[in-house]
């Protein structure tokens, strides 16, 4: 028995660290690849090690393509798109969870009809013909404004915000706070991990968005990373993909790095809101 | 003044919902019964001329398989995949920390990145996957730009980036039964294969239908930047999903009737699966 553990145990390490190199093995390549000149890329067997650090594609990826620019949109349309969606959340699941109202039910219904129309695909069309008319395309309005409240964030904190014993309410209430007091000091405070895994998720979302930041926008300034790489693989007519992959590093560096730093915090924020719905 | 309070805390949410969720939505059925003028300076009702025209059009026949065989092929490779890596994953084997924060790493990577990482390894030139079929199968492949092989490549990177989210979801179940369920199973000397599928695989299906409802809508809808990137829908059309085509007839040839027509027909698509969601899932079939 324990010798057939032992074997068990080796075979696993060892599939371990195969499947472990296989899911990271394109980040790997593409970090090595950023830095070949363009004979080492095309050269036949294919290299895997760089001789040398060439570090001309990188100035040739942000001269082909406005990277910094774009990496700057992004983080400004992710920023306030999941600002937006944390406020009207935080502000609509505070309704559902702790106002009884005349109402309520069709209130919810309403919301909860949205979750069958993910606005970003399903209506395309008419909101760029929106965006048209309202005179918004490319701008950040765009970007922005139709993503900041979502049914799922609502809720997601009207859920926890239920958790919460009604006794704390009553208190405060007695104390003579009103209930926007009771909600910044008292409920915001209990709710510091949830809205911070909210906003990890929510963050992620729009710094993902491609398709409507590829029908929104015009001009390269306002533009955002993800549509950058699509540029880059256009411009580079030549297809040097140490090139192309340089700035495909640029743009995944930021989201990758915070990721290994708070991976743990990303992977319970996910698991807590998905088990809860 | 108490009483006014809910209402005023709703209105942030209702206004952005009812200008761009309702609004838009409602002008997609109105659009969907509407066809431009030749000259394209005003629209005329046509009816149901657009629904017709989508379901006589053996292209969207084909455009409705495609989605299904790209759709059920991922999910259903991702979740055996994740079901089986995650049992590696639980046993705290030595380096577990470090094998989970690389091979999640892909969550971190969004779909544009991802195709643009797996467009690179399946170039024919320079791509270390077309080198290893050459070099394994002796087989020279064009992936991208060939019949099926696109449709393979897409899947390849589809699945790669799923992955980590299922794996996820699987390792956060698995270590929820209880230790007493597997302790009498081995007991009564059921070995590890048996267990994983009799008794492990049964426990987890409320986690396997919810994964199997969240990668079917990633692949719906999220997919559009990877087939963008990687094959634009071609070679002749095998990679064009319904996502796919709505973009290339609503921005590209700028039918906007017909796309309207087809963002019904995803909105059927997505009433279904979120009603299964509910109606399985969020009511729960759960076992403890």
């Amino acid at each position: 028995m324990r010798r057939k553990n032992k074997v068990y145990f080796i075979i696993s390490e060892i599939l371990l660290i195969v499947i472990t190199f296989v899911m990271f093995a394109p980040i790997l390549l593409a970090f090595l690849m950023s830095f070949m000149k363009p004979a080492e890329v095309f050269s036949f067997p294919p290299k895997v090690i760089p001789s040398s650090f060439y570090w001309e594609n990188y100035r040739e990826a942000l001269k082909l393509v406005p990277l910094g620019r774009m990496l700057l949109n992004s983080a400004i349309v992710a920023i306030f798109i999941t600002l937006g969606k944390l406020i009207t959340g935080v502000l609509a699941g505070y309704a559902f969870a702790n106002f009884n109202f005349k109402g309520k039910k069709v209130a919810f219904s309403t919301l909860f009809i949205t979750l069958f129309l993910p606005a970003e695909t399903v209506m395309i069309v008419p909101l760029f013909l929106l965006m048209k008319s309202l005179g918004w395309v490319n701008t950040y309005l765009a970007l922005i404004i139709p993503f900041t409240a979502s049914a799922t964030n609502t809720f997601l904190m009207r859920q926890h915000f239920r958790t919460i014993p009604q006794e704390l309410s009553d208190a405060a209430r007695i104390d003579g706070a009103t209930s926007m007091q009771y909600l910044i000091k008292v409920l915001l405070p209990l709710s510091k991990a949830m809205i911070g895994g909210a906003a990890m998720i929510n963050f992620v979302y729009a710094w993902n968005m491609y398709l409507w930041p590829l029908v929104i926008t015009m001009e390269d300034k306002m533009k955002t990373a993800q549509i950058g790489v699509k540029m880059l693989i256009d411009a580079e007519a030549a297809n040097n993909w140490g090139t192309i992959m340089a700035g495909t590093m640029i743009v995944l560096a930021p989201t990758l790095l915070v990721f290994f730093l708070i991976q743990n915090l990303f992977v319970k924020s996910l698991v807590s809101s998905g088990l809860k719905g | 003044m108490r009483r006014l309070t809910p209402y005023i805390l709703l209105i942030p949410t209702f206004v952005i919902i009812i200008f761009f969720i309702y609004f838009p939505a409602f002008s997609s059925f109105k659009l969907s019964f509407f066809q431009e003028s030749f000259f394209g300076d005003r629209s005329i009702f046509v009816g149901l001329d657009n629904y017709i025209d989508l379901f006589t059009d053996s292209e969207y026949y084909k455009v409705l398989r495609t989605t299904f065989i790209y759709s059920f092929s991922s999910v259903g490779i991702t979740i055996f995949l994740a079901f089986l890596i995650s049992q590696l994953l639980v046993q705290n084997i030595p380096g577990t920390r470090i094998f989970r924060t690389l091979m999640f790493s892909s969550y971190a990577v969004s779909p544009a990145i991802s195709a643009t990482l797996w467009a690179m390894l399946f170039t024919p030139t320079a791509g270390l996957v077309s080198y290893l079929f050459q070099v394994i199968f002796n087989i020279n492949v064009d992936w991208l730009t060939t019949v099926p092989y696109a449709m393979i490549a897409l899947i390849a990177a589809t699945v790669w980036k799923m992955l980590p989210f299922d794996l996820i979801f699987y390792i956060a179940a698995l270590q929820n039964i209880p230790e007493s369920i597997l302790e009498s199973s081995m007991l009564d000397g059921a070995s590890g294969w048996t267990r994983m599928w009799k008794i492990k695989f049964p426990l987890v299906t409320p986690i396997t239908f919810y994964l199997f409802i969240m990668n079917f809508t990633t692949t719906m809808f999220s997919s559009f930047g990877i087939i963008d990137i990687m094959t634009r829908g071609g070679p002749l059309g095998s990679t064009t999903t319904m996502i796919y085509r709505l973009y290339l007839d609503g921005f590209a040839f700028q039918d906007n009737g017909l796309a309207a027509s087809e963002s019904v027909v995803m909105f059927g698509v997505m009433s279904v699966i979120t009603y299964l969601y509910f109606r399985f899932v969020e009511k729960g079939v759960h076992y403890q």
